[in-house]
């Protein structure tokens, strides 16, 4: 059994008196890809924040093996374009070398990029620069938050067998917000489905086939279906699938949602 | 040349060299009208010094650092957006600080002087002031420039990298706010901004690294110090309004320049 990495015990998460995360429980093993899904608004980057120790559970316990090192690749980047800042320097503002820096961007396949400003790279390859930096701190875990936000279709496929061969490559930790079903059921390993609290997890077919799963993302999203939903139109997601399976799985409502 | 032309010149350059590169950083957080809350509390500090016999250099230090932790502390409520604490704040202390400096009337009170500057009238006492804060923040800057750097560009990948990003925030407005102090004196609460954001945006289209911008920046500040300070000499004009014409008008070069040349 792989060594565990972080442990999150039954945490919640309040803002203001909206109860964000109820109760969630994670156990991130070396060397597992864990993907967090869910409908927007389900508090996935909370929980993410939450265990890169960014804000403190109302309750709960989060335990990190000892001398845990995270490579944290974040949603997006808005840099100001008033702040002229190459890919190499951005590299390095983290303190690695610049061997380092050209070695991490090499393995992303980024490297000829290194003189570029950062505004004027693509969505995809900022992605890889990300995830380049991430990796410069030869991380245990890497957390990523919806990693292929920005992308293309094609170049999205091609990040996410990068983030599997890294995985391997590294023998890491994975933790991760996916959008996309259809990698998430081929080639992560534990799978939570999160909707303020955890409405099921587990293996990607275990989860598929589980009624509360489909409640939330429709008898089409089973297996390896294809999955198109991505970000951005929040509105019907959650409302209509709910509408359609009123009793399916779990109680949701859109606005609150507690568990008493 | 008169002495207190040397020293106007002095104070201003010295003031220029640091507003500069900090300003770089209030642009690229986009923390520009954070700087004016900042300079017209200061204001405010400086009617409270006159009104308790203190020496308005450390009220309004200390009138700033109260303002930043104020908002901070507001910053963390949900019901009110932050340009509108901002701007309460902000004009809050500016009618504060006008009605303390009415009441403190025993002291004749030149309000000019602490609304558009009073470069001209800089002493000796002043200059050790402004040389010895302005040496302190341009220290600090340097010393902590990546991390600041850093948090610049992304506060949570800063703080999962483990910087201390709450106690650079307060390191940043600390500098901020001594800036303040000493850059009243040059161009006056209202125009404090303008020395901030003005030479950075000057030096933005010739830049290509963070610190040839700070660098830049710095000295078309200093440019326009000197500028500013002809300006008013052969015109007869406000001197803290003249430095910043000539900032603009440096910045309108330096746009149109990059602009219009060959790349």
């Amino acid at each position: 059994m792989n060594v565990s990495l972080l442990k999150l015990d039954h945490i919640s998460v309040r803002l203001g008196d909206r109860l964000i995360l109820d109760r969630v429980t994670l156990d991130q093993r070396r060397g597992e890809i864990v993907t967090v899904i869910g409908p927007n608004g389900a508090g996935k980057s909370t929980l993410i924040r939450a265990a890169l120790g960014l804000i403190k559970p109302a309750s709960g316990t989060i335990e990190r093996a000892p001398a845990l090192r995270i490579g944290y690749m974040p949603q997006r980047l808005n840099i100001d374009p008033s702040l002229p800042l190459t890919v190499m320097r951005f590299m390095r503002l983290g303190g690695a070398d610049r061997s380092a820096a050209l070695r991490a961007l090499s393995e992303v396949g980024v490297s000829d990029l290194h003189r570029q400003p950062l505004q004027r790279i693509s969505g995809g390859e900022l992605q890889r620069v990300l995830l380049a930096r991430a990796l410069l701190r030869d991380p245990d875990l890497l957390v990523l938050d919806e990693p292929v936000q920005g992308v293309d279709v094609s170049g999205q496929t091609a990040l996410y067998e990068l983030i599997a061969d890294v995985r391997t490559r590294h023998h890491c930790g994975v933790l991760m917000v996916s959008h996309d079903l259809h990698w998430v059921m081929a080639r992560t390993d534990h799978v939570i489905c999160l909707n303020q609290h955890i409405c099921c997890e587990g293996h990607p077919e275990q989860v598929g086939s589980d009624p509360a799963y489909r409640a939330l993302f429709g008898e089409h999203a089973g297996g390896v279906a294809l999955y198109q939903h991505h970000h951005n139109h929040h509105h019907d997601l959650h409302g209509s699938v709910i509408a359609a399976h009123p009793h399916a799985g779990c109680n949701h409502s859109d606005d609150e949602h507690s568990h008493a | 040349m008169p002495d207190f032309l040397i020293y106007a010149l002095i104070a201003g350059c010295a003031v220029a060299l640091v507003a500069g590169p900090l300003g770089t950083l209030v642009v690229w957080q986009r923390l520009a009208y954070f700087g004016d809350t900042l300079a017209h509390s200061a204001l405010l500090g400086t009617a409270l010094g006159l009104l308790l016999h203190i020496n308005p250099w450390w009220t309004i230090i200390g009138g700033s650092l109260l303002i930043g932790a104020l908002l901070a502390v507001m910053q963390s409520q949900r019901e009110h957006a932050t340009d509108s604490l901002l701007g309460i704040i902000s004009h809050g202390s500016l009618a504060l600080g006008l009605v303390a400096l009415s009441l403190a009337s025993n002291a004749r009170v030149d309000l000019n002087a602490y609304l558009f500057g009073d470069l001209l009238a800089v002493n000796t006492g002043d200059l050790w002031m402004i040389g010895v804060l302005g040496a302190v923040i341009l220290g600090l800057l340097t010393r902590f420039w990546d991390p600041l750097l850093a948090v610049t560009v992304h506060d949570e990948l800063a703080a999962v990298e483990g910087l201390p990003v709450q106690r650079l925030r307060v390191l940043q407005l600390l500098m901020m706010a001594l800036l303040v102090a000493v850059a009243m004196k040059v161009v006056g609460v209202l125009l404090v901004t303008a020395l901030l954001i003005i030479p950075a945006n000057i030096a933005r289209p010739w830049a290509r690294t963070p610190e040839q911008m700070a660098l830049f920046a710095a000295f078309g500040g200093v440019a326009a110090v000197m500028g500013g300070l002809a300006i008013s000499v052969w015109l007869d004009t406000p001197t803290g309004a003249s430095i910043v014409v000539s900032a603009v008008l440096a910045f309108l070069l330096s746009f149109g320049v990059r602009k219009f040349s060959p790349a």
